[in-house]
């Protein structure tokens, strides 16, 4: 999975128009995002062909997830020509299951 | 799924969840534990838990459940994660239905815990996860050096407002009496903290913010006077409910829906067994939770042995 920050961000993000962007927004002491991880990493191996995955550590990143309008982990991002297509808040993500079905919306 | 039949399918990995696996993998029985969403429960989120004996040292809630979990699995508790949607306990064997399979055994101990409500203002819905929280060691970070407010005056909200001071600017504790819950220890450690503002005999009626939160508005229940307090994140602890939906009309419940169990963990139902936060009882704790997850074990070990061993 592309790790993202504030040097890439844009590029690889926002400027990416070839496919869907997953952005896997986490942190160092969130618990619940690092038990979701390896699903993460296996929904990659399983969509990667039509998505493109990025996670973004927001404990090295905090001025770049708060400019996405991100203040609560874990949260998911879609990415459609850069711009904001599906946002899953911490309250949407009970199970890894919730981040599946948002990917399988994007997986055309 | 396979028809194998368990001695106990555990419903819930929290505290409780995880001591009774402990206890019922030494008794050499053959067990499982079924997770919907984190192992370690709402102990899991918090940040730090030195009221649980022993722990002193790296005493985060994650450390802490981190290290249940891994002696649970060291004495050959079965772990997977489902989320259970129906039960069926009216047979001998009892059936635990998941989204993802089905789960079979002699007995059934519920450590579904509870979850966090909500407050109940204006935007709470909308902006969470937009500076509306309900872990602080989750989001904590996000806060370095800006205002945050917290919802509450028990244990958990004093607690978590000590824990953010270490990363914002000021902590405002907004709470709707003017005596707490809280340990007394803590209440006045916050009291005697520089960054600790209290609002008191309020209540928060709004969180205002277009796609982020911005400030809330906050009501004077004894003057009725409103005022706007600016801040970027709000922190919600003002009381759990229990997790037990899934269970109604199959066992009985309080009116709050918790569980009524008498002193073995026994619920009205022959051979099902409830532990920890989902139970009716006076001290939801970490501790009280995993020596619930010890009793229920052991008396489903009992029941066992009279009812299939004879």
């Amino acid at each position: 999975m592309l790790e993202v920050n504030k040097d890439n961000f844009e590029a690889e993000v926002l400027n990416y128009t070839e496919k869907p962007v997953f952005v896997d927004f986490w942190g160092d002491k969130c618990e619940k995002c690092k038990q979701l991880m390896p699903d993460v990493h296996k929904f990659e191996e399983m969509y990667g062909d039509k998505i493109k995955f990025c996670s973004l550590n927001t404990s090295e990143n905090r001025r770049l997830a708060i400019a996405q309008k991100v203040l609560g982990l874990p949260t998911m991002i879609m990415y459609v020509n850069g711009e904001k297509a599906e946002v899953l808040t911490p309250d949407k993500i009970h199970s890894a299951a919730d981040i599946e079905e948002m990917i399988k919306r994007f997986y055309k | 799924m396979s028809n194998h039949v368990y001695d106990i399918v555990i419903i819930g990995g929290g505290p409780a969840g995880l001591a009774a696996g402990l206890y019922g993998s030494r008794s050499k029985l053959d067990v499982l534990i079924i997770e919907k969403g984190v192992f370690g429960g709402q102990a899991a989120t918090t940040a730090e838990l030195e009221n649980y004996p022993g722990s002193i040292e790296n005493c985060t809630g994650p450390a802490l459940t981190e290290r249940m979990k891994h002696q649970a699995e060291e004495f050959g508790t079965k772990f997977v994660y489902d989320e259970v949607v129906d039960v069926d306990f009216s047979g001998n064997i009892k059936v635990v239905k998941g989204k993802e399979g089905e789960y079979h055994g002699k007995t059934v101990i519920i450590a579904t815990g509870a979850a966090p409500r909500l407050a109940g203002f204006k935007g709470e819905i909308e902006l969470r996860g937009r500076g509306v929280s309900y872990c602080a060691t989750c989001d904590a970070d996000f806060f370095e050096g800006l205002d945050v407010a917290v919802i509450g005056g028990g244990d958990s909200a004093i607690t978590e407002a000590l824990y953010l001071t270490k990363f914002a600017e000021s902590v405002t504790i907004i709470h709707r009496r003017d005596t707490f819950r809280a340990a007394k220890y803590l209440v006045e450690k916050a009291m005697n903290h520089p960054k600790i503002k209290f609002i008191l005999n309020s209540v928060v009626e709004e969180a205002k913010g277009d796609e982020i939160l911005e400030g809330l508005v906050v009501k004077n229940l004894q003057t009725g006077e409103v005022s706007e307090v600016p801040v970027n994140g709000v922190f919600v602890f003002v009381g759990l409910d229990p997790i037990t939906k899934v269970f109604e009309g199959k066992i009985a419940l309080d009116e709050k829906g918790y569980i009524p169990t008498d002193e073995e963990m026994r619920t009205n139902v022959e051979g099902v067994f409830a532990a920890g936060d989902v139970r009716v009882k006076m001290l939801r704790q970490v501790i009280t939770a995993a020596a619930d997850g010890a009793i229920a074990a052991v008396a489903a070990e009992e029941y066992i042995n009279e009812k299939f061993n004879k």
